[in-house]
């Protein structure tokens, strides 16, 4: 039902990097890094924890500078846009935010608007209708006068990206959008990008689940260690080497019976005690070849 | 996948219906203006304003001359006696306009290091701008022994001299904001034992003028005090105005306040200048005036029921705060005189056991 179609040609792409090299201090996370962003994608970023995935997506909103290389939206580097039309073009969904203290939903989802607005257009009907908009979608609409702080995590989390919404940009880069969020509230999440972007728009999220990621990704990005393993098509990039190299986990690669998406199987552990699991042990990989 | 569980979607906008504010916040369009207001907080800052200048008058009349409101208004019309005139327009007005506007200047740098640095106690008095003034102002008694203009000059330098310490070790490679108060703290604690030293060296009459000063009192406030503050007040409120929606930005952290098109980093050098120019623009004519930049932002903040700091109810407050205290030291053992200073520490030793008990901190995400 929701097979993503996917393009392998060299797709245009309003947002890449060049030869990019970024990181904290004198430790580069980043080095000699190319990345193009395909137009009208849902591109996914996978990798382990601490690969640079945030850092990566920070780096293309110009939140950290690049100390090589650049990052070019429409074909002029980012270093150079005026950091409101930046904000116009390309919403970032951060890793973390603070709320502040007694912050209503509404209030924190408005603020979404800040690069649209100025000293005397404060508060537009344009606005108005983007908030709204952008709290339908999040199934927030009959949380409005909230305060922030008093709702759950999974709650705060789509204000969050209400927030980011409400920015309305034609790029949409979301940093872990899931991660708190119950199984229902992602695939919530994951199917309003999946229809953000086939409004038009282009979305960028950080994912951790691979099975998800797989599922909803039109564009994979696999990084580790900084640089870009593979990317592509989930089905030409997920592979049983691809998992055990990048996430040192053996599995079994297998088509998803519902979207015919690579699904990623781990094989079971393997326990001393053969009397506590029904399973014999054995050579793992054998052994779930023949449980099929 | 199955379609068993509700969807939302773009199938369930509407896009029609008016969209649902808490209650008191009210958008306002006429042109090409556009902005919301904040109603509850709106009218309590009127409130505040008038009772601010309710305290201010009541101030002009209270005294050993005797004077009341009926001289104080012959006195602007210029119909008073020369004496009536001079002790009301020259002795008592300076004093009351700067606590008023010495009070609002406070508070807005109160506001604005709150802000920034996302804490209710990182307020210039508590992380070392009071101290570093003190420290400037000794050192000028030192070198000029014990002239009031050294001694202004010196807090003012010793501020601005703190100030910069403060945002170099703080904000040094994008640092955290909350580091702010943490090495704030460090560096007043280190500044009041260096005063307390300092005080041990100096010569009897020096060490005097600078402890009197210390205290933070108006007593000794002239029109010629009034102007600086002034200045202050019409070059940096703008800016912080200007910069106010910014500033609200940036409370959800940087990454969040950048991602909608704030220049962090020049946005918050800019708004801490204007903080500490203002904070030491004050503390140079009337020392160290401990609460007011810490309290005025956060009560009214809490008064009015607006999420987070807004500067122009804060700084209505502050001047509110500044006056009354004024009024207070001026009468409470009257004829004699407290310091102000001295009033706004017992407030403010109040003020903190009780936001230490009611604070909660905000949630992250
Ligand atoms: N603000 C920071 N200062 C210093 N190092 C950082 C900072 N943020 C992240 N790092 C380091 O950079 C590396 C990549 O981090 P990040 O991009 O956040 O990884 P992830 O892929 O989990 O999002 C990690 O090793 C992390 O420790
Ligand atoms: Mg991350």
């Amino acid at each position: 039902m929701t097979r993503p179609t996917s393009s392998v040609d060299p797709a245009p792409s309003r947002l890449h990097a060049t030869s990019l090299s970024t990181g904290y201090g004198d430790r580069r996370i980043i080095d000699d890094l190319d990345v193009r962003i395909p137009d009208g994608s849902f591109t996914v970023i996978i990798g382990p924890n601490g690969c640079g995935k945030s850092t990566l997506l920070r780096s293309l909103v110009r939140l950290l500078k690049p100390t090589g290389g650049s990052v070019l939206l429409d074909g002029t580097d980012i270093a150079h846009t005026r950091s409101k039309e930046l904000a116009r073009q390309i919403g970032l969904l951060p890793q973390t935010s603070i709320a502040p203290e007694g912050i209503t939903v509404i209030d924190l989802v408005s603020r979404g608007r800040h690069p649209h607005q100025s000293a005397l257009k404060r508060w537009s009907e344009h606005d108005e209708r983007a908030v709204q908009k952008a709290l339908t979608r999040t199934g927030l609409a009959d949380l409005t006068t909230r305060v922030v702080d008093e709702l759950s995590g999974g709650q705060r989390q789509r204000v969050w990206i209400a927030m980011a919404l409400a920015q309305d940009t034609p790029i949409l880069l979301l940093d872990e959008p899931t991660t708190y969020l119950d199984i229902s509230h992602q695939i919530d999440v994951l199917d309003l990008c999946t229809s953000l972007q086939r409004e038009g728009r282009t979305l960028v999220a950080v994912l951790h689940d691979l099975n998800q990621a797989a599922r909803y990704a039109t564009h994979l990005i696999v990084l580790d260690q900084g640089r870009i393993i593979a990317e592509g098509a989930p089905t030409d990039v997920v592979t049983a080497d691809l998992v055990r190299d990048v996430f040192g986990v053996g599995a079994r690669v297998i088509p998803d019976p519902e979207t015919n998406t690579p699904l990623i199987v781990p094989h079971a552990p393997v326990f001393p005690d053969p009397g506590a699991h029904p399973a014999p042990a054995g050579p793992s990989t054998a052994l779930m070849e023949g449980t099929r | 996948m199955t379609s068993t569980r509700p969807r939302t979607g773009p199938d369930t906008v509407t896009g029609t219906d008016a969209l649902r504010w808490p209650r008191g916040i009210a958008p306002v369009r006429f042109g090409g203006f556009s902005t919301r207001i904040e109603l509850r907080a709106a009218a309590l800052t009127v409130l505040f304003l008038l009772v601010a200048l309710a305290v201010a008058v009541w101030s002009l009349t209270v005294g050993s001359a005797g004077i009341g409101v009926a001289q104080v208004w012959s006195a602007f019309t210029g119909t008073a006696s020369t004496g009536t005139s001079r002790i009301v327009l020259e002795w008592r007005l300076p004093r009351v306009v700067f606590a008023l506007l010495g009070g609002a200047a406070l508070a807005i740098g109160g506001a604005v290091f709150q802000s920034i640095t996302r804490n209710p106690l990182g307020s210039p008095d508590i992380i070392g701008f009071s101290s570093g003034a003190y420290t400037g102002a000794l050192i000028a008694g030192l070198i000029a022994t014990g002239s009031a203009v050294g001694t202004s000059i010196g807090a003012l330098t010793g501020a601005l001299l703190t100030g910069v310490a403060v945002h170099l070790l703080a904000f040094k490679r994008g640092v955290s904001a909350t580091r702010i108060v943490v090495i704030g703290v460090g560096l007043s604690m280190f500044l009041s034992a260096f005063n307390s030293w300092l005080l041990t060296t100096m010569q009897l009459e020096a060490a005097i003028t600078a402890a009197s000063w210390g205290a933070g009192s108006l007593a000794e406030i002239a029109w010629g005090n009034v102007l600086p503050v002034v200045i202050g007040l019409v070059v940096c409120g703008p800016v912080v105005l200007w910069l106010a929606a910014d500033m609200r930005m940036l409370e959800m952290g940087d990454d969040a306040g950048r991602g909608v098109g704030v220049r962090a980093e020049t946005v918050r050098v800019v708004l801490l200048l204007m903080g500490v120019l203002l904070i030491a623009l004050v503390t140079a004519s009337a020392g160290p005036i401990a609460f007011v930049a810490l309290a005025a932002p956060q009560l009214a903040m809490r008064l009015t029921g607006t999420p987070g700091i807004r500067i122009l109810p804060a700084a209505v407050f502050g001047a509110l705060l500044l006056a009354a205290s004024d009024l207070v030291a001026r009468t409470v053992i009257a004829p004699t005189q407290l310091p102000v200073g001295v009033v706004t520490l017992c407030l403010g030793g109040a003020y903190l056991v009780w936001l230490l008990a009611t604070s909660r901190r905000g949630s992250r995400r």
